[in-house]
């Protein structure tokens, strides 16, 4: 195939790059009439990168993150998730890839009936493993959160940051592939910041991909090999330059 | 293989990701009175079939000759005469006159003493019984041979005294068997109703755990379980109320003594058959639950 000058970014996205993770090639998203949302956008993950999203608020962060762990499907462009294109994958296997992929939601969505634990237990049940085997790594992980002695709690007795502590240990209790965290910081204090990115650092040092949508700047210098992308009004900006030739270990570069 | 400790563990983990309480509303009282109400339909429909069917099988291969003869003795060599031709006749099993004693007995609590007395002219009866099939042809045939011997003679099939009856009854048994059907549909309807309405509250949740990579099926089942469990308590009411009420009419109708409405009544087997319907309405619920959550399912992405 011909590589038409000025066409050699498409030719490599078609030559795909096999650690590429997570891939968007010129991917737009309209809600219903309006205007689009987001705008041809094109980026590529490395699979065990560490990425932030930022973007002023209204800018399409959240939108991004829905088209990446599959809430919605783009209007126009393709995205590809492990390798697979996932615009046209069939809605029967959509369950597999979710299931790869943990979500920290914006407003944590934990379920209001069920207590922290049983919470915090619901991918592993998802994913169909035996009852006996679930209390040790909830336990672990509620734990981890610092919220040991409210596993009992309903969601509505925590306080904010305590429930987004939740959602985060709900999040990667499954070992995902992917993590995806809308503005997971938002509800916390600093401290407290501070120690999820840890817990990020470690999972990523594990090998799992995150992307953290967030517009706390501080938190981004605090991870040191992150890559950073900029939405604006929709469109993407790639302040690092470097996410169409994504380094294959973080920090190598 | 999972321990019973661990299946009890998974499924009461299973239970609580609906919240407790009736996921469907008031279809549990709903379901009680349909199943009651089908149960009910469906016994009468079972009565009276049997009863038509006992009866068209007594009746069908009968019938009556009539000698009208105002003199007695012409009466009786008349009669003599139609028997012995109908004895001799195609398609009769059997012909015996009737005990003109008999007849009085029977004619006395209408007409009073004087049946007895000999003034009142009486009919010469005979009971004639057809070999079986076709007894249309058969009686029109014996028409014509009577005929001939002599006007006076008559006779009458015994289903045509009760044909009318007998089809109002089976008109009746039909009638119940509609109201079974549009009852099916009515619960099921109820039913798709109630899970629409439990997808609907729970969307939060269904969210939130197809994100998390679970099927359709996984989620239906939650529902279709749910619903089955308030369907089999509605249904057990139900069937057990009309069960009770079933076997006093029962009573009634045997304390009644009559020979008509006792025939109503119902069948061992019918028992089989009622005992099916709720049995088959925990099926048609927990299907139709979760036929409906899978297609409200589908349409999320
Ligand atoms: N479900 C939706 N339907 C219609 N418009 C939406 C929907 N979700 C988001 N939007 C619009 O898309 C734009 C981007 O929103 P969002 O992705 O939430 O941005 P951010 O997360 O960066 O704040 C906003 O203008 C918002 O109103
Ligand atoms: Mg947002």
């Amino acid at each position: 195939m011909a590589v038409v000058p000025g066409n050699r970014e498409r030719a490599s996205a078609i030559f795909q790059d096999m650690s590429a993770i997570v891939q968007f090639e010129n991917v737009g998203l309209r809600y219903g009439l309006d205007s689009e949302t987001l705008s041809d956008v094109s980026f590529t993950l490395a699979g065990g990168g560490f990425y932030f999203l930022t973007g002023a608020s209204g800018a399409g962060k959240t939108s991004l993150l829905k088209l990446l762990y599959l809430a919605q499907r783009p209007s126009r462009g393709v995205i590809r998730l492990f390798g697979e294109d996932v615009v046209t994958l069939p809605r029967k296997r959509l369950p597999g890839f979710r299931r790869r992929i943990g979500v920290v939601f914006q407003d944590f969505r934990l379920v209001p009936h069920l207590s922290a634990y049983d919470n915090i237990a619901l991918p592993l049940r998802v994913a169909g493993m035996e009852e006996g085997e679930i209390d040790a790594p909830v336990t672990e992980m509620l734990n981890w959160v610092g919220l040991g002695d409210r596993g009992q709690a309903r969601p509505a007795t925590l306080s904010g940051g305590e429930q987004q502590r939740v959602a985060i240990a709900r999040a990667v209790i499954g070992r995902p592939e992917i993590l995806v965290a809308d503005e997971p910081t938002g509800n916390v204090d600093a401290d407290m910041a501070r120690r999820l990115m840890t817990l990020f650092e470690a999972l990523n040092r594990l090998g799992t991909t995150i992307v953290v949508a967030t517009h706390d700047l501080p938190l981004i210098a605090q991870v040191s090999g992150a890559q950073m992308m900029r939405l604006d009004k929709g469109r993407l900006a790639d302040p690092t330059g470097s996410l169409r030739y994504p380094p294959r270990q973080q920090g190598s570069e | 293989m999972a321990s019973r400790a661990d299946r009890r563990a998974a499924a009461a983990a299973r239970h609580r990701l609906l919240p407790g309480g009736r996921v469907a509303g008031p279809m549990l009282w709903i379901i009680a009175i349909m199943m009651f109400l089908t149960v009910l339909a469906a016994a009468a429909g079972l009565g009276l079939g049997a009863a038509v069917q006992s009866m068209s099988a007594d009746l069908a291969g009968r019938a009556s000759v009539q000698v009208v003869e105002a003199n007695p003795q012409q009466r009786d060599q008349l009669a003599a005469r139609a028997l012995t031709a109908l004895r001799g006749a195609d398609g009769v099993q059997a012909a015996a006159a009737v005990d003109p004693a008999l007849l009085a007995d029977q004619i006395r609590p209408w007409l009073g003493e004087e049946a007895t007395s000999g003034d009142l002219p009486l009919p010469a009866l005979i009971d004639v019984t057809l070999t079986p099939g076709d007894a249309d042809a058969k009686v029109a045939r014996l028409r014509r041979l009577l005929g001939g011997l002599s006007p006076s003679l008559r006779i009458e099939p015994h289903a045509a005294f009760l044909l009318p009856l007998a089809g109002l009854l089976s008109a009746l048994g039909w009638l119940a068997a509609g109201v079974v059907l549009l009852m099916t549909l009515a619960t099921g309807a109820v039913v798709v109703l109630a899970a629409r309405g439990a997808h609907d509250s729970h969307r939060g949740t269904i969210e939130v755990l197809h994100l998390m990579g679970s099927t359709d099926v996984q989620i239906a089942r939650l529902f279709q379980r749910r619903i089955g469990l308030d369907a089999m308590l509605g249904s057990a009411l139900g069937f057990a109320f009309a069960a009770f009420v079933i076997l006093l009419i029962g009573l009634r109708l045997s304390a009644t003594g009559s020979e008509l409405l006792g025939a109503v009544r119902l069948p061992p087997i019918s028992w089989v058959v009622l005992a099916l319907l709720p049995v088959a309405g925990v099926l048609l619920a927990t299907l139709a639950a979760r036929w409906t959550v899978l297609r409200a399912l589908g349409r999320a992405l």
